[in-house]
């Protein structure tokens, strides 16, 4: 049972770094990048640092399907590679790569010249990926708090500005208020069934009656992790701190860690076949969806609607963990990755168009921007079109799928508040786009060029949304495959 | 010995009231039954004789918060050297390596701040980063 | 004789649970909300050690690291108030306002 006992039972193989190999190349990355920060001239070779770390998550990327061929357990059966873990690694680097692709001109512009942010991003990433290959509560939390303290410190990264550090300190009070919960719902798990390994703790409570402390321990959880996904009634500092932090940063913490955290969700709900799931879930989402949308209506800042929409969607996703878990998971899974592209892809459109200081960022600010740069508002529009939910964008077959599995289990109720829901947004969607287009410019200026690195970075997102609308049975395919290898 | 599982516990307690009662009493006596003739001088706060000079409240420099913050995270990250000691025969040479690569990474961190001129007490500060 | 049992402790670790979170949602001063919230920390760790009498050294080693992050998390939420404080000037939380809804 002690650990010094299984660690001379017998030590770990070089398999066993196989399987945390994203995490190691990403973490040593990170490192160098932070060693030379100091060193170099930040002036010149700050861009230098940005390409440095871009390598860094190509290398995790490549690392990442090099471990997918040889799935198994590591390190005293803390980690688990398989497909699962492999889809959220993939998803996590990639949007990690891509995050720092519209980060080069953001930074350039807000004069942020410190080369830290790269190397907090890919510590941020070390947390996340190491949170969707984790089976062991006590990794699970220290892969947690890797991601949480990276994102505090790159929310308040605009130094100089008076919101971002008071977006940091607003998601550092509350985030580690919520990890506090999380922490507390773990202890109690390990008191209630002895263990903290998924495996053992979903054997124990399906060998014996549930003790009324697991229930409690799940809320707890429950409620910790769903301070990290914005979930209802936990996401009151989603829109503060999404107003306040980098642009880049908010797609970058909107999409890797939440996906990460909703890996975490999935073992938890499913893999442990948590006790009272259905409740909580249904509350939840429930919740989400509707305070979501109803927020976001009133909106005038562009990057608060988006906050927002982002609580709506997180309450979406939920509804999928309502569902049969043979329907649940991947549903949950793809919605995940199709929503990482297309909020990656409008905040990326958000961090171009907010010039120095990020001064416009109101609605009125975007009106006739289809005049102005036909290519920024045509992506913009695909990307709110997306998050409508509009077919042959990702936003509708991922919707689509998590309806589909919610009516298969029943919850007739849930997908008729969902439903609803989305014909509420369609609303503050499409006055972006109404603004957009119809709208005369209030400043005729023209705007600067798209860089290379941020419509590589608008491409991608732009490519993966329409690939996901258009052919998501691949995807989906993976994603029941994982789903499978998660329930074996 | 009583059987009661707290009752071995009175002696302490019977101590704790009596020092309460003791010191309560010499303060009081002293409060009711002293003179009390105050003057500016003894008002003043004690500094080992010194006249004081301007409030207590100054602010200080940055740099005792960025110390302390430091003390803390290097200070806590030896707490792993105690169970590593303990189970050093048990993990042989992997745990001996292990314990490199973890104080590697210390290191790291140790030379990122020095680098950063967070420990240059001295007036003008070299490092490039500002905190 | 009442021995002490694994549940004394879970009480003692509850209170303290309570307390941290009443202390978070009522105090003003950041660092003391931040100190709260290190009580939260502890009424862990006292737990993972009860239960530690039960099913051996695991929740010891598990209180190590709840150790090393608490310490972490407090150093990095010192640095984010230093970075607020000065732009604010402030350590309230009632102060930190400047996004509404």
């Amino acid at each position: 049972m002690s650990l010094a006992f299984q660690a001379s039972q017998a030590l770990p193989r070089g398999t066993d770094y196989l399987r945390i190999l994203p995490e190691l190349v990403l973490s040593i990355f990170g490192m160098i990048i932070m060693v030379l920060d100091p060193v170099v001239d930040q002036r010149r070779n700050q861009k230098a640092l940005g390409t440095l770390a871009l390598i860094g998550s190509l290398a995790a990327i490549a690392s990442t399907l090099w471990q997918a061929r040889a799935p198994g357990l590591a390190f005293w059966n803390m980690v688990q590679v398989d497909t699962f873990s492999v889809f959220f690694h993939f998803l996590i680097t990639t949007i990690t790569a891509v995050v720092i692709l519209t980060s080069y001109e953001y930074m350039e512009v807000q004069q942020i010249r410190v080369g830290e942010y790269y190397a907090l991003i890919l510590f941020g990433a070390v947390g996340m990926c190491l949170m969707s290959s984790a089976v062991e509560l006590v990794l699970i939390f220290i892969a947690l708090e890797i991601s949480s303290i990276s994102t505090y410190i790159l929310a308040g990264f605009r130094r100089r500005a008076a919101i971002s550090s008071e977006a940091s300190i607003k998601y550092f009070l509350l985030g580690s208020f919520a990890t506090a919960f999380f922490l507390y719902g773990v202890a109690l798990m390990f008191g209630a069934t002895g263990s903290t390994s998924i495996p053992t703790i979903e054997q124990h409570l399906r060998s014996g009656s549930i003790p009324v402390l697991a229930y409690v321990a799940i809320a707890l959880m429950f409620v910790g992790l769903g301070f990290k996904v914005a979930a209802a009634p936990f996401h009151v500092w989603t829109p503060d701190v999404y107003e306040g932090a980098p642009a880049p940063i908010v797609g970058f913490m909107s999409t890797a860690p939440k996906a990460a955290v909703f890996a975490v969700l999935l073992r938890i709900m499913f893999q442990i076949h948590a006790p009272g799931r259905l409740g909580l879930i249904w509350v939840a989402a429930a919740l989400s969806m509707t305070l979501g949308n109803i927020g976001a209506l009133v909106q005038q800042n562009v990057k608060r609607l988006l906050a927002y929409s982002s609580i709506a969607h997180a309450g979406y996703l939920l509804v999928a963990f309502a569902a049969l878990p043979q329907n649940g998971i991947p549903s949950a899974m793809f919605y995940t990755a199709s929503y990482a592209a297309m909020n990656i892809g409008a905040f990326a459109v958000v961090s171009h168009f907010g010039g120095a200081g990020e001064r416009y960022v109101t609605l009125e600010d975007y009106s006739g921007l289809g005049r102005r740069s036909p290519v920024l508002a045509a992506a913009l529009t695909l990307f709110l079109l997306s998050l409508i939910g509009i077919p042959i964008t990702a936003g509708f077959f991922a919707k689509f799928y998590v309806f589909s599995a919610a009516l298969q289990a029943n919850l007739v109720g849930l997908v008729i508040i969902g439903v609803i829901n989305s014909a509420v947004a369609a609303y503050y969607y499409l006055r972006v786009i109404v603004v957009v287009y119809m709208h005369d410019p209030r400043d005729e200026s023209v705007l600067p060029a798209v860089p290379l690195e941020l419509g590589a970075a608008l491409a991608i997102t732009a490519l993966t949304t329409i690939y996901l609308g258009l052919l998501p049975g691949r995807v989906l395919d993976y994603a029941s495959r994982s789903a499978g290898d998660l329930l074996h | 010995m009583p059987d009661n599982y707290f009752a071995r516990y009175l002696p302490i307690l019977i101590h704790f009231s009596l020092a309460a009662l003791l010191a309560t009493a010499i303060v009081l006596l002293s409060w009711i039954i002293g003179y009390r003739r105050p003057t500016r001088a003894k008002l003043s706060p004690y500094e080992c004789g010194m006249t004081p000079v301007g409030d207590a409240r100054q602010r200080f420099s940055v740099k005792f918060y960025l110390v302390a913050m430091l003390f803390i995270l290097f200070d806590v990250e030896a707490v792993f050297l105690y169970p590593w000691a303990v189970i050093l025969r048990d993990l042989k040479m992997f745990g001996f390596w292990e314990m490199l690569v973890y104080i590697g990474i210390v290191l790291v961190g140790f030379f990122y701040i020095w680098k950063k001129g967070v420990l240059d007490w001295g007036g003008a500060s070299t490092g490039r980063g500002e905190v | 004789m009442v021995p002490i049992t694994t549940l004394h402790y879970l009480v003692v670790a509850a209170a303290l649970f309570v307390l941290g979170v009443i202390g978070v949602l009522t105090r003003r001063n950041v660092v003391i909300v931040l100190m709260s919230i290190e009580l939260i920390l502890n009424a862990v760790n006292l737990n993972l050690v009860a239960f530690s009498r039960l099913y051996g050294l695991h929740g010891q080693v598990f209180a190590i690291f709840v150790i090393t992050d608490a310490a972490a998390e407090a150093a990095v939420g010192l640095g984010i108030l230093i970075a607020f404080f000065r732009n604010k000037e402030t350590v309230n939380v009632d102060e930190v306002d400047l996004l509404k809804w």
